[in-house]
């Protein structure tokens, strides 16, 4: 069996006014990844190219082993997709939904989705317009989760709903991962959440992946060091060197390659090493994708 | 067993280290023995709501620390390791030990000046102690 649940190879689209370029991406089976990206970045696109919904003018997609989109039917058994506009019919209960998806769906678990709508705190005899949308959220997970699918793709599930139901989400997500034998890729720009619970992390901007890796690798590398420097004395070219801010007595590096022999290369200048901080995703994320579109200007 | 690991998402360090000191701590006050079994990453990563490769790096890390051992394919225990609790003491002295000397540094005090101050704490204890015990 592959152990890859989602491979990108050299994928390719191009509308009139946006292109989704190269995109190559792995998921090893059991993990989470968070895609990162602004609105209109590409990731809607992928996640659609990845579910068959949208064909690539380039490249292969497989998914749990099958090539997308020719062999989507037999792939879609076993993904469970929730995305912000998921259609669900306005006039039907919750419990209707979850007929109708056991009839579809064989592997569909009673139980479990009981349990959900419990620990969401949802009513089956509620009827779609009259949630909230937060409530909306969680009944179309419910839905996506009940089905036991092997690869959850979910397109900004915790955007818009209250920090309680967060908590339950992502606590739900992480309960899929206890077997090792689910896959969960989604989409977010609450850098809070990835960071939380993502494994890998890919951050895409402009139709392209411009970085992706562990997340702890990627907290790791990324560090911003504060200095005070004597006058007179200008700093080594070190590698890695995202941005350098603050003023000329009191420089702020920011590097994504830090390694400690930075700390003393600094002090052995003469500089004072005031504080080497740790970065959040989010400020990574920003550095990252303001470096590379200076590094492009257009 | 490991609901009560607290993660601080206003604490300026990563999370594995946070999670690391916690065990750590778990340890040093006896609540976790030598030779107990802790949570598998997975469990422990469901628990938390944190990320699996997150565990799995405090893990590794305390591994190599000895803390904690790692057989294959069993699980994880506390490491039968007798002296612990002082060694990681030791740690945390150390580590407040850097921070006095960053903050010397940042007042603009020489070495020398900041190993005046500590002997000046240390007298101050002492007497402090000598007061309590003549009373």
């Amino acid at each position: 069996m592959n152990d890859l649940s989602v491979q990108f190879e050299g994928v390719s689209k191009k509308y009139a006014h946006f292109t989704l370029e190269n995109i190559n991406l792995e998921l090893p089976t059991g993990s989470i990844m968070g895609f990162i990206g602004a609105n209109g970045a590409g990731k809607s696109t992928t996640i659609r190219i990845l579910m068959g919904l949208v064909h690539q003018d380039q490249g292969s997609v497989h998914v749990l082993g099958h090539a997308m989109p020719a062999e989507q039917a037999a792939a879609k058994l076993d993904i469970g997709f929730v995305s912000e506009d998921m259609r669900l019919y306005k006039s039907a209960t919750i419990a209707w939904h979850m007929e109708f998806i056991r009839s579809i769906y064989p592997r569909w678990d009673q139980p479990y989705a009981e349990s959900l709508l419990r620990r969401f705190d949802l009513k089956p005899q509620q009827k779609i317009k009259g949630l909230s949308h937060g409530q909306r959220v969680k009944a179309a997970l419910l839905l996506a989760l009940a089905r036991r699918p092997r690869l959850l793709v979910l397109d900004e599930p915790t955007t818009g709903i209250d920090p309680v139901a967060r908590h339950e989400v992502l606590g739900e997500l992480m309960a899929v991962l206890a077997d090792e034998e689910r896959t969960i890729l989604f989409s977010s720009h609450n850098t809070l959440d990835v960071e939380q619970i993502s494994d890998q992390i890919a951050f895409i901007d402009r139709g392209r992946i411009i970085d992706i890796d562990d997340k702890e690798i990627f907290l790791d590398r990324w560090r911003r060091l504060r200095l005070v420097l004597p006058p007179d004395v200008t700093l080594p070219r070190f590698p890695g060197i995202v941005e350098v801010g603050g003023s000329d007595r009191l420089p702020v590096l920011t590097t994504n390659q830090f390694d400690p022999d930075m700390v003393s290369a600094c002090q052995n200048t003469g500089a004072t090493v005031q504080a080497v901080d740790c970065m959040t995703l989010e400020e990574i994320f920003v550095a990252n994708v303001q470096s590379r579109r200076e590094g492009q200007a257009v | 067993m490991h609901s009560d690991i607290v993660i601080s998402q206003t604490d300026g360090r990563p999370m594995y280290l946070q999670i690391m000191e916690q065990i750590k701590q778990r340890i040093a006050v006896g609540e976790w023995t030598p030779g107990d079994e802790i949570p598998s990453i997975r469990q422990l990563a469901v628990a938390l709501r944190v990320s699996v490769i997150t565990i799995k790096r405090a893990y590794l890390e305390l591994e190599r620390e000895g803390v904690i051992v790692t057989q294959q394919g069993k699980g994880s225990i506390v490491a039968p390791d007798p002296d612990l609790s002082s060694r990681l003491y030791d740690e945390e002295l150390a580590e407040h030990l850097e921070q006095v000397v960053r903050l010397g540094m940042l007042l603009g005090l020489s070495s020398k000046e900041i190993v005046h101050r500590l002997r000046e704490a240390i007298d101050r204890l002492n007497e402090a102690q000598l007061t309590k015990e003549t009373l």
